[in-house]
């Protein structure tokens, strides 16, 4: 593997591998000082063409706690405002010398795109509302920390609930949980579903009080104004009746079942404020075990050997 | 370490088939109670005094040694485990990845580390272990502890306590286990 560009790259086994990996890299984040040289000499750059807090902060830390370089790319400050294409500017990055690209993108397709035009391994920081692997394997690791098993997953009762239809987040999860053999349930109105889930592994729900009783993980997904060109459902007081994770919702859970949010929030909208603050609300473990799962993405991609060249070198 | 690396480094990757047997089970318990007296004898006691086990094969190693001191000397020592996969020198060239995750609950500052593994082969493993160990505080002395010294060395650095010094050809393979040590060769699929 040289690039991850969505979950499928890394199948089941590398989903594993990765999250056994990443409890190595919560150690190093647990030491007074959090480095290890693995990756030094490597320079990593994040190149975000859209706005960013967790995730790029997230991938910097990593970079910076394998010892690796970091070079950062916002588009607000480049080129791009003089016009420059995005072929160009990736490549001007590039050619400034870096082992890998973390790119995030609001077009489905972009670091794709990108891994055909550069050498450097491609990481898909989120583009448009096809992909965010590595939020799914900070979710997976988060899960499986929380429920102190090495494979919590099969027939684990995840419901993923909200706005799939702009998700990325939700498209990586789906297939990083079911991958793993979690049952993943979508609770979200018509409106905010993809058009068809044809070949989904996943059943849809409308009910979120429905499947709130049958439920290990709730996934809350935010309500994403931004990509949203109509209106999808009357006001976001309605949505937070029937869909938001209200104090009294969490009452009606097990008691062992996890509430999770990938961040930024609306509180008030799809989570409420006192439920975050919930004992069982995964959030800021969430944002905690990015950067360790991030070292493991990072180093899985750059620590390993081009395989040629491994086989001449013990030839 | 070195020695299970090689095992899962493809092209090497293979089976470990045993040719003979260089160490029975009580051998490498004697060894191992001597290694321990031995401790003692050059530390005048156990105070201040840690094990830490190279991931794998050092890790159950260190844990016997710490079970001889004990008996013999009537205080036990804290043993603790390290992996060195994101210290080593090799990262790139082949696959490199954690066995285990490190576990040293504690500030080496100003203790006496005897890091212990199971074979000692190029030096290059316990280079990254004194890396490693660097990060966890200023220890006021490392000492190594091996049950077998097979030889071909590629850095300057020797063991302080050892089982066996046991001259091996570079492409042999050494397997230290709870039956004893064998030496070997390593078998393509």
């Amino acid at each position: 593997m040289t690039s991850l560009l969505a979950i499928e790259d890394l199948g089941a086994d590398g989903i594993r591998e990765v999250l056994r990996l990443a409890d190595s890299f919560v150690e190093v984040s647990e030491r007074a000082i959090p480095r290890v040289p693995a990756l030094r000499g490597r320079t990593v750059a994040t190149v975000f063409f859209e706005d960013s807090t967790r995730t790029r902060l997230s991938f910097e830390t990593a970079a910076k706690r394998l010892s690796a370089d970091t070079m950062t790319f916002s588009v607000s400050t480049s080129s791009v405002n003089k016009g420059e294409s995005l072929r160009d500017t990736v490549e001007t990055v590039a050619a400034m010398g870096i082992d890998a690209m973390i790119v995030r993108h609001r077009s489905a397709g972009v670091p794709w795109q990108v891994s055909r035009w550069i050498d450097a391994s491609i990481i898909n920081a989120g583009d448009g509302w096809h992909e965010h692997p590595t939020q799914a394997l900070l979710d997976c690791y988060t899960v499986r920390q929380a429920l102190g098993l090495d494979d919590p997953f099969p027939g684990l009762r995840v419901a993923i609930v909200g706005d799939i239809k702009h998700s990325r987040v939700a498209r990586s999860n789906v297939a990083a949980f079911s991958a793993l053999g979690a049952r993943v349930t979508l609770v979200a109105p018509p409106t905010l579903l993809p058009p068809s889930l044809e070949g989904w592994p996943v059943e849809v729900s409308y009910d979120l009080d429905a499947v709130l009783a049958e439920t290990d993980v709730v996934y809350l997904l935010r309500i994403q104004a931004e990509r949203m060109n109509e209106a999808l459902f009357p006001t976001l007081r309605e949505y937070s009746a029937l869909y938001g994770m209200t104090r009294e919702r969490a009452g009606r859970l097990c008691a062992s079942a996890l509430i999770m949010h990938p961040g930024p929030m609306n509180r008030g909208v799809e989570i409420a404020a006192e439920v975050t603050a919930l004992p069982n609300s995964l959030i800021t473990r969430q944002v905690t075990n990015g950067v360790a799962v991030r070292m493991a993405v990072l180093f899985r991609l750059l620590g390993a050997p081009e395989a040629s060249e491994a086989l001449v070198a013990h030839a | 370490m070195a020695e299970r690396e090689r095992l899962l480094t493809p092209p090497l990757g293979g089976v470990f088939v045993a040719r003979a047997q260089v160490m029975t089970a009580e051998d490498v318990s004697r060894a191992t109670t001597r290694i321990a007296h031995e401790v003692a004898e050059r530390n005048h006691g156990l105070d201040d005094l840690v094990l830490v086990g190279l991931q794998t094969g050092g890790v159950p190693l260190a844990r016997r040694v710490a079970d001889a001191l004990d008996t013999a000397n009537a205080q036990s020592v804290p043993v603790g485990s390290l992996d060195v996969a994101f210290y080593r020198d090799d990262i790139g060239l082949r696959p490199v990845l954690p066995e285990a995750v490190t576990n040293i609950p504690w500030d080496l500052t100003g203790l006496t580390v005897v890091l212990v593994d199971d074979v000692f082969f190029t030096g290059r493993t316990v280079r990254a272990a004194l890396n490693a160990l660097a990060d966890h505080g200023r220890a006021r002395a490392v000492q190594l502890a091996v049950m077998v010294d097979r030889g071909h060395r590629e850095l300057p650095i020797r063991p302080d306590f050892v089982g066996k010094n046991l001259p091996t050809r570079r492409d042999e393979m050494v397997d230290v286990s709870e039956s004893g040590v064998m030496l070997g060769d390593v078998v393509v699929k």
